[in-house]
Formats: C-alpha cells, structure tokens, sequence
C-alpha cells in the first residue's frame, strides 16, 4: 500500500500538464475551478510524499518509461524535493486565493481560461524540474516556465505589459542557450544525461584530470544561465517592469516561485550533478558569493529610490535573490541549508507583499504611489496587517520567517574562511538597515492618517477569500519563523541525501 | 594548439554561431534581427549535439532488416535530443514573433529602443 505513495510525484505532473490544454477548451470559470482543484490536489499529493519520504532512509527513483537508467528518464523523490514541491503549491494556491478578485478586474472574462493554462504549465514545470533526474528534461522544463511566465506578465494586455513581456523573453532566451549548450558541453564529456551518472563520471574526469577545461567551461555556463533567469544582478533589468506591472497573482508567482523553480534546479545541478566540492575547485562559489553580496546592496539601493509601491517590492526581490546566491557562494553546507530556507521564507514573505499592496491599492485609487497610499492600511485592514508583517519578515525582525534565515546565513559564514565571515556579516548588517529603511518607511506612510476625505469611503469590503488567503500567508510566515527546527532538518536531510 | 582545434572543426564552428547569434540576439535593436539571432544561436546548439554523436563510417540508426549489432550505427541519442530542442526552439520563436507583431500594431515600429521611450512616455 505503501509503495502506491511512489506514484504521487508524476500524477502530479501529470495531472497539471494535462489540465493545461484542457483549460483551453473551457470557459473562464470552469478553468478557474480545474486549475484551484489541480493545484490543491498537488498540494496535497506532494504532502503525502513528503510525509512518505521523511520516514523513508533515503530518496527513491521512480522510473519513466520502461528503459532502465543510463537511457530511460527518471523522477528521484527525496526530502528537499517533496518539501519544495509541498510549498511551491500551497503559495501558489494563495497567491491565486488571494489575487482572485484583482485577476477577475485585470483580466477579461474570455482571456480567463488562458491565464490559468499558464498557472497549470507552470505548476506542471515547477514539480518537474524540481524533481527531475534528467538534465535534458530539465532544460526543456526551464523552456516551458519561461513561456509560462512570459503568458502571466502579458495577460493584462497593456503595452507596457508586452514590452515587459518581450524584454523578459529576450534575457530568458539568452540564459537557457547558456543552460542548453552547457548541457550539451557536459554531455559531450561524460557521455551521460542523467545527473547520477554524470556525477559518477565527474568525479572520474577531477580524478584524472582530462577534460577540466570543459568541466569549468559548462559549469560556468550554467552558472551564469540560471543567474540570467533568476534575475541575479547584473542581469536584473527585466525585473522591476515584469513584476510590478502585471496582475496581482501574476506579480506573486513570478516574485515567488519562477525565479524560485531555476535556482532549485541550480542547486541540483551544484550538488547532485557536478557535486559541491567539484564545485568549490572550479571557483564559481567565490563569483556567485561576490555577486550574491552586490545584489544584496545594490537592489536595496534601487529600492529605496522607489515611490511605487509595486516597484519597490520588485527591487527587493533583486536583493533576496542576492541572499540566496550569497548562501551558495559561502562555500559550506551550512550556507545550501540556509539559501534553501531563504527561498521558502522569501516565496511565502514575498507573494503575501505582492498580494497586499494590490489590496492597498485598491482602497487608494488603483495608485500604489506612496503619497496616495497614505492611510490605506486603515481602509484595508488585512492588507495592512500582511504588509506589515512581510515587511518585519523581510527586515528580518525576531519571530518572522527572514530573521530565522538571516540567522542560519549568519552561522554558516563563521564556519567559511575568513574573508568571506567578515564581508557577509557587513553586508547582512548594512542589508538589514537598507531593508529597514524602505519598508520602514512605506509601512509608516501605509499608516499615516490621510487629512483629505477623498478615500472616506468606509463600505469597502475586502472579502472572506481575500481575509483567508491573508491569514494563512501570515500563519506561514510565522511557522517558518517560530517553528523553523523542524524544517531545517528536513532541508539538512534532504541535501545530505543531495551527495 | 592549432592542431586540435582543426581536428574539431565542427565543435569550433559551432561555438562562433552561438557566440554570433548570442551576440545579436542580446545587441540588436529590431525585433526580427533578434529572434534571428536567437535561431542561429539554438541552430549552433543543434550542430553541436549532432557532430557529438556522429562516428565517422557509420550509418544512421534506423535497423534495416530486423535487429542488428549497435557498432554499425551512429549514437542516436544527440539525434533525439536535437529534436527535442528543434521542438522547443520552434514554439520559443512563434512566441517571440507573436509578441513582435503584437508591439508591431501598437507602436508601428519593431525597434525595441523606440518601442521602451514610446511606452515611457505613454505612462508619464
């Protein structure tokens, strides 16, 4: 009965592919439903398998087909795998919840079928690349998120949004030619496209040291791929339009879980495909660090420069994904485990950001200006609490998801080489202050009593979904903050099962 | 030095069609030139896969009569992965030429630079 739990992760694949083309043929609101029911019974599958996992003593493979391993392909289940998948669903299912009301103003009623196609490729391209043991899948399954994501930004239809839409193709393309021919170098010098076995011949090529100039060569390849699409600086340009502009869900999947979905899979392909000590002789830890911690300053800089509310939260993503490349960079297995926390406390902090300030302002004239903000958390008192609280999060006040992170950060820095302890503990403590300055900031305006009576209005209704969707982002923020222990352990179990 | 990279012809002229079509599609203006740029660059990747699993002598890997022995065949695998990506690139482009017809009959140009000032100032 048991081993039925094996087939949870492709039926959830498979379930999402193929609402997909069916979603096309339904109406608006049929495909609404197909795709919450789709998402949620992810949600729970990947549960079960995570339940399932944890009680397992390591990660099992479930086979594709019915070729066996060096030609079939492969799904490998393990802790981190599960754990990802369990959480990609359930904020994407908030962030869904939450944005409704937004997406039914924002996007024409016989466009709404189309949205949701794009919502059940892109959950379909989440699980598969985060559970894929094939690098070639993998690339495919990159492809089929950026068009996904490219479907979310432009489905409000202004020319901004295209504009946005195209720019963000063109760096999207760029990076998965990077991916795609780093791919091909790989397989051109191991002779294998699954990720054990090019592990396996890896380690043979640093032990005879043949073909290490190609080995450097694709893994800087990949490096700088992935960081093309997960939008590390300097190739940040196409963020700020492509989050703020589109509608509220879109904002909150593409902030939380695209850029999310890619450097999983970076993350895969540093410890399982190439493994992490390779990876330390080659060099990219120390550039990814470097580049981590001018993210980190830099797209707090941009943000405090914002009067947009949208675009303010945008930069700070440029920031957060900093953190998480910083953690790659420190060179220990304590910083994978704390970038891997900081990627569900910054998906679940993030979207909730997004989700609110759609909600504030909608009480201030649709204008997310901070002057029209003013007030606005009064008017809208579920927005407000949410916007506070992922601002303390992301500033990473004590109790909130980004201070647990910010603390594991902290603690595998002092197990690094010096030089890297001392420039990231600078660097958390000056980002920290930045953080604070602009959401600071921007909560006081959100609270500041407006003197004109233009938005008295004090009917305004936000609605059970919207008040839902808000308790249960705040209620995760917090577990990940107060009941982190448990988590880490899976997150420190599930990369020891990595190597 | 010269040697090996004349022995590897293909691989070398495979990686100057990436880094041109790498180059266009990240430098030029028009929207066509681009999405030009992004087919010679997926274009390089294919010719790299298909020089890696081509063997010099043998035949393409379709058995004639019933099974015969792999050593007479090329590697199949580039092959299926070439297809793959000609699949991948096909709908990457259709996209993309979407996108550029629909900024095309917003803003009547296809150079991104005045489309980007155009958007500016229709916003301000």
């Amino acid at each position: 009965m048991m081993d039925f739990f094996r087939n949870f992760p492709f039926f959830c694949i498979m379930l999402a592919i193929v609402s997909g083309p069916i979603s096309s043929v339904l109406s608006g609101k049929v495909a609404r439903i197909v795709s919450l029911t789709v998402v949620s019974i992810c949600g729970i599958l990947s549960g079960l398998t995570l339940w399932y996992v944890i009680g397992l003593d390591e990660p099992f493979i479930y086979k594709m087909g019915r070729f066996p391993a060096p030609f079939g392909n492969e799904i490998r289940v393990g802790i981190l795998e599960a754990l990802m998948a369990t959480f990609f669903c359930l904020i994407m299912l908030l962030s869904l919840t939450g944005g409704m009301k937004y997406l039914k103003k924002d996007v024409p009623e016989e466009k709404m079928n189309l949205f949701f196609i794009m919502i059940n490729l892109l959950l379909a391209s989440l699980l598969s690349l985060i559970y894929t043991n094939d690098m070639f899948t993998g690339y495919v399954f990159v492809e089929i998120n950026t068009i996904a994501a490219c479907g979310l930004i432009m489905i409000r239809g202004w020319g901004r949004n295209i504009l946005a839409a195209t720019k963000y193709m063109i760096m999207s393309l760029l990076g998965s030619g990077l991916v795609v021919i780093s791919i091909a170098i790989l397989y051109g010098i191991t002779g294998h496209l699954l990720m054990s076995n090019i592990h396996e011949s890896v380690l043979l090529i640093v032990e005879l040291k043949t073909y290490t100039e190609p080995l450097i060569v694709a893994v800087g390849l990949f490096s700088v791929g992935i960081a093309i699409k997960s939008a590390l600086f300097p190739f940040h340009a196409w963020l700020p339009d492509a989050y703020s502009y589109s509608t509220c869900s879109s904002s909150a999947i593409l902030s939380s879980l695209v850029s999310k979905g890619y450097i999983f899979f970076l993350l895969k392909f540093m410890c399982r495909v190439i493994g992490f000590d390779v990876m330390k002789k080659t060099g990219a830890d120390d550039v990814m660090f470097l580049f981590g911690i001018a993210a980190m300053l830099i797209g707090s800089i941009d943000a405090i420069q914002q009067t947009d509310m949208g675009r303010m939260i945008a930069y700070s993503s440029i920031a957060q994904i900093g953190y998480i490349y910083m953690g790659f960079g420190l060179g220990v297995e304590a910083g994978l485990v704390a970038s891997a926390f900081h990627i569900l406390a910054h998906a679940s902090a993030k979207s909730m950001l997004f989700v609110s300030a759609n909600g504030l302002a909608e009480v201030s004239g649709e204008s997310m200006n901070y002057r029209d903000l003013r007030g606005a958390g009064m008017r809208n008192r579920s927005a407000g609490v949410g916007f506070i609280v992922g601002s303390l999060s992301m500033v990473g006040i004590p109790l909130f998801a980004g201070f647990t992170s910010k603390v594991y950060f902290a603690s595998a820095a002092l197990e690094g080489v010096r030089a890297k302890q001392i420039i990231t503990l600078v660097a958390l403590a000056i980002s920290t202050i930045l953080n604070a300055m602009y959401f600071i900031r921007m909560t006081i305006s959100v609270y500041t009593p407006e003197m004109n009576e233009q938005y008295e209005d004090r009917s305004f209704r936000a609605g059970a979904l919207y008040h839902l969707s808000m308790a249960l982002f705040i209620l995760i923020v917090l577990t990940l903050g107060i009941l982190s222990n448990p988590i880490v352990d899976w997150i420190t179990r599930g990369l020891e099962q990595f190597s | 030095m010269f040697a090996e990279l004349w022995d590897n012809y293909i691989s070398v002229g495979a990686m100057i069609l990436f880094g041109i079509g790498f180059g266009n599609l990240l430098l030029q203006r028009n929207m066509i030139k681009k999405i030009i740029g992004l087919n010679i660059m997926d274009t390089a990747v294919y010719l790299f896969l298909a020089s890696l699993g081509y063997i010099e002598g043998r035949l393409a890997p379709i058995p004639a009569e019933g099974a015969v022995e792999a050593t007479k065949y090329i590697n199949p695998l580039p092959s299926g992965l070439v297809l793959t990506g000609i699949v991948v690139s096909v709908s990457v482009s259709a996209l993309m030429l979407g996108l550029t017809v629909k900024l095309y009959e917003r803003y009547h140009t296809l150079d991104l630079d005045e489309i980007t000032t155009m958007v500016r100032k229709e916003h301000e």
